[in-house]
C-alpha cells in the first residue's frame, strides 16, 4: 500500500506559524495525494474544453445525457475499480451485463411469469457467474485475466446459443406488455425530474452506490480486506484476512453491477440483442484506470472510478455536440483520455513529490 | 568508439536512397493509369444549392466506423445536405444503447430533423417519442421496415431483409443449385438472420448457416475454407456482404471447391469480379439512395409538408446486379455511389 496516513502529534497545534503553513501544505498534498484528485481535475478540464468548444454542450439536457451515459459505464466501473484494487481483473464484465438481460427477458417470457421473477432469475444467474470467476481464480491460481478472458467467451457463446434455443432468433421478444414491466422500469429505467432537470434514475442509483462504496473501502473492515488483498496477498492472509473470500465476493459485487445495468438496459430498451456488450469490459477498466486505481492493484478509490466514467461520458458525447466529424472520433477520444490519465499522473507526482 | 564506423555506414546508406528517391521523383516516374489523378478526374455528381433557410439534419445510425457501405450511405446523405443547403452531423454506433444516446444528444442540440436507421426498433422507441415531443421530424432509414411507421417516422426508406433473401433463394433454384452455405458476419444482427431466413424459405436445396467474425477478415477465410473442405457438396455460397464476397473467393479458390459465390451489395472489388465472371450477382440496396432520401424527405418536410411514399415504405432495393447490367454501374460503383 503506498497510503500513508499521518496523525498530527499533540505539539503541532502549540507550533509556530512558519510550521503551521507547513502543516497546512501538507494537508493539501494529503488532498493531492488521494487516488480520485486527478481524475476530478480531468474531469474539470475536460468540462470546461467542451463548455468552450460546444456551445450545445452547455444546456442542461446536455448534461443529463452526458450523465446518463457516464451512469450506465460508471455503474459498471465502480466494482470493475473495487475488483482492481483488490488486484484482479475482468475482462467477462462486459458480456455479463448482456447474460444478464437476456436471463431476466427469456426467463419471464418463456415461462410467462412477472417480469420481477426474471429480475431474480438474473441476479442468480449474475452473482453465480461472479462467483464462479471467484471460484476458479481462487482454487486455481491462474491470473484473473486467463480466468475471465475463459468466461468472457463461453458467456459470448452462451448469450447467442442460449436465446437462439428459446426465441429462434437473436434478440428478446419485447416484454414492455407483462406484468412487472411497469413496476420495473419505474425502478431500473425511469426518467425522475429533479427542479426541472429530466434526468435518467440511474444517474441517482450511481452516486448512491459510489457513497455506499466509498463508505465501505473507507470505513469498513471489507474496504481494508479489499486494500490488503491487492497490495499483499501472502502478508495479508498471514495477519488474518481471508483472501479466498475477499476476492471471490469482489467478483460477485462486479456480477451484482452487470445485474443492474442489464436491468437498465432491458428495461429501457424492452428487447436485448444478444451479440452486444463486447468491448465494454475495456471501457469499464480504462474508467477506473483514470479514476487513479492501479493496474497492478492495492490503490484506488469507489469515486475515482466515477469521476473516469463521467470523463468518458463528457468525451463520447461532446465530440457529438461540438459537431466534429466523427471520422476522428476515436482519434478525439483516445487524445483526450490520455490527456486526462497524463494529467492525474502528473497531479499525483507533484502532490508525492517532496 | 567501435560504434562510429557503422553509423557512417548507415548514414551513408541513407543519404544514397534518400538521393535515389529525390531523382527518381523529379524524373517522374509517375503512373499513367489509377491512382489519385485518375480517381480526381472521375467524380460529379454536383447540383446547385437551395435558397432555403439554412437548417441541421442530425444523421444517426448503427455502422461501424470506416465501414464502405455507410461510407456510401454517407456520401449520398451529404450530397442532399449540399444541395439542400442542410448542415449535416452524422454519428453513428453499433450498440443499440450508444446509438439511442446519439439520438438523445442530437435532440439536446435541437437539430431540425433526425434521419435514423431502426437496426434495433425496440431500442429507439423512447427516444424517439422524445423527439416527436420536441417536435423534431424522423425519417427512417436502411432498416426498420416493419417499426418505422409505429415509431412516428415520416417515411422510410431502405429495404426489406427477408424478401431480398427470399428473391436469392428463386434465382439460385432457378440456377439449379443444390446446397448453399449462408455466411453471417454478425452474430446477432436480425437483419442478417431475416437475409439468411428468407434463402431458406425459397430455396429448394439445403440451406446451412455459417457464423464468421466480420471484424478479422482472415479468420472469415480460413472458417469457410474449413466449412467448404468438410463440405465438398456445397454449390453456392451467399455473403451478406461485399468485403465479405471478395473473401469468400479466395476460401473458395483455397479449398478447390466448386462453389459460386454470390453476395449482397457492391463495392469495386466486387463489381470487377462479377464484370469478370467470378461472382455470380450480387443484390443491391442502393445505400447511397437511402442516405440522400433520408435528408431530402427530411427537407422536403420541412420545406413544402412533403411525405415521401404516401405512408407506405420507399422502398431502395433490392436489385440484382450481374453480367447483364454491370457495364451501367460498374462506373458509379468506381466512384464509390454505388
Amino acid at each position: 500500500m503506498s497510503a500513508h496516513t499521518t496523525t498530527p502529534s499533540p505539539s503541532a497545534r502549540s507550533a509556530t506559524r512558519v510550521q503551521n503553513r507547513t502543516a497546512q501544505r501538507s494537508l493539501m498534498r494529503r488532498f493531492l495525494a488521494r487516488p480520485e484528485v486527478g481524475a476530478m481535475i480531468g474531469a474539470i478540464a475536460v468540462y470546461a474544453f467542451f463548455w468552450t468548444v460546444a456551445p450545445s454542450f452547455r444546456a442542461v439536457d446536455s448534461l443529463s445525457t452526458v450523465l446518463y451515459q457516464a451512469s450506465t459505464l460508471g455503474l459498471m466501473a465502480l466494482p470493475v475499480g473495487l475488483l482492481m484494487i483488490g488486484g484482479e481483473f475482468d475482462l467477462s464484465a462486459g458480456v455479463a451485463v448482456i447474460t444478464s438481460s437476456l436471463t431476466a427477458s427469456m426467463f419471464a417470457y418463456q415461462l410467462s411469469m412477472n417480469v420481477w421473477m426474471g429480475v431474480i432469475a438474473a441476479l442468480l444467474v449474475s452473482l453465480a457467474v461472479g462467483f464462479f470467476n471467484g471460484y476458479v481464480l481462487v482454487k486455481t491460481k491462474l491470473p484473473s485475466f486467463l480466468v475471465t478472458l475463459g468466461s468472457f467467451l463461453m458467456l459470448q457463446g452462451l448469450n447467442l446459443a442460449i436465446t437462439k434455443i428459446f426465441t429462434g432468433n437473436v434478440a428478446t421478444n419485447d416484454i414492455s406488455d407483462m406484468q412487472g414491466f411497469n413496476s420495473a422500469k419505474a425502478v431500473f429505467a425511469s426518467d425522475i425530474t429533479i427542479v426541472g432537470i429530466s434526468m435518467k434514475v440511474t444517474v441517482l442509483w450511481w452516486l448512491l452506490f459510489v457513497a455506499i462504496a466509498t463508505w465501505v473501502l473507507l470505513r469498513a473492515k471489507f474496504g481494508n480486506w479489499v486494500f490488503a488483498v491487492g497490495g499483499q496477498n501472502e502478508s495479508a492472509r498471514a495477519v488474518g484476512v481471508p483472501v479466498s473470500v475477499t476476492k471471490i465476493v469482489l467478483f460477485m459485487l462486479v456480477g451484482l453491477g452487470a445485474w443492474f445495468v442489464g436491468m437498465h438496459q432491458l428495461f429501457e430498451y424492452n428487447t436485448v440483442q444478444s451479440g452486444e456488450g463486447i468491448g465494454n469490459e475495456l471501457l469499464y477498466i480504462v474508467a477506473a484506470v483514470i479514476g487513479g486505481c492501479l493496474l497492478t492493484g492495492g490503490y484506488g478509490s469507489a469515486i475515482g472510478p466515477a469521476f473516469g466514467a463521467f470523463i468518458f461520458g463528457m468525451v463520447t458525447q461532446g465530440i457529438v455536440f461540438a459537431g466534429w466529424n466523427p471520422d476522428w472520433f476515436k482519434f478525439f477520444l483516445g487524445v483526450m483520455l490520455l490527456g486526462a490519465m497524463l494529467l492525474n499522473t502528473w497531479v499525483r507526482r507533484q502532490a508525492s513529490r517532496r | 568508439m567501435d560504434r562510429s564506423p557503422r553509423v557512417r555506414k548507415t548514414r551513408a546508406t541513407a543519404l544514397v536512397a534518400a538521393c535515389t528517391t529525390g531523382i527518381l521523383l523529379v524524373t517522374g516516374c509517375t503512373s499513367s493509369t489509377g491512382g489519385k489523378n485518375a480517381e480526381t478526374a472521375s467524380n460529379g455528381m454536383v447540383a446547385g444549392r437551395a435558397k432555403t433557410p439554412r437548417m441541421t439534419i442530425a444523421m444517426v445510425t448503427h455502422g461501424v466506423a470506416g465501414d464502405p457501405y455507410w461510407d456510401v450511405v454517407r456520401k449520398g446523405a451529404e450530397a442532399a445536405a449540399a444541395k439542400d443547403n442542410v448542415k449535416l452531423v452524422y454519428s453513428s454506433d453499433p450498440t443499440a444503447s450508444n446509438q439511442a444516446n446519439l439520438v438523445r444528444n442530437a435532440i439536446n442540440q435541437k437539430v431540425d430533423g433526425i434521419a435514423v436507421t431502426l437496426a434495433t426498433p425496440d431500442s429507439m422507441r423512447g427516444v424517439l417519442a422524445k423527439a416527436e415531443a420536441a417536435g423534431i421530424p424522423v425519417s427512417a432509414f436502411n432498416q426498420g421496415l416493419d417499426y418505422w411507421k409505429k415509431l412516428g417516422a415520416i417515411g422510410y426508406f431502405g429495404s426489406d431483409e427477408k424478401f431480398a433473401g427470399q428473391m436469392v433463394g428463386n434465382r439460385l433454384n432457378s440456377m439449379g443449385a443444390k446446397h448453399d452455405l449462408c455466411l453471417i458476419h454478425a452474430q446477432g444482427t436480425v437483419a442478417l438472420e431475416d437475409r439468411c431466413a428468407g434463402v431458406k424459405s425459397t430455396f429448394k436445396g439445403k440451406t446451412d448457416i455459417l457464423y464468421v467474425n466480420g471484424q478479422d477478415m482472415s479468420s472469415v477465410q480460413s472458417t469457410l475454407t474449413a466449412k467448404l473442405r468438410q463440405d465438398p457438396s456445397i454449390d453456392q455460397v451467399t455473403a451478406l456482404q461485399a468485403t465479405i464476397g471478395t473473401t469468400a473467393l479466395s476460401s473458395v479458390k483455397d479449398a478447390n471447391s466448386k462453389a459460386k459465390v454470390n453476395t449482397f451489395d457492391l463495392n469495386k472489388d466486387i463489381v470487377s469480379e462479377i464484370k469478370n465472371g467470378s461472382i455470380e450477382f450480387s443484390l443491391d440496396f442502393q445505400p447511397y439512395l437511402q442516405g440522400y432520401l433520408a435528408v431530402d424527405s427530411l427537407w422536403l418536410n420541412k420545406v413544402n409538408g412533403d411525405i415521401i411514399g404516401g405512408g407506405r415504405p420507399t422502398l431502395t432495393g433490392p436489385a440484382f446486379v450481374d453480367k447483364s447490367n454491370i457495364a451501367k454501374v460498374y462506373k458509379y460503383a468506381q466512384n464509390g455511389t454505388r
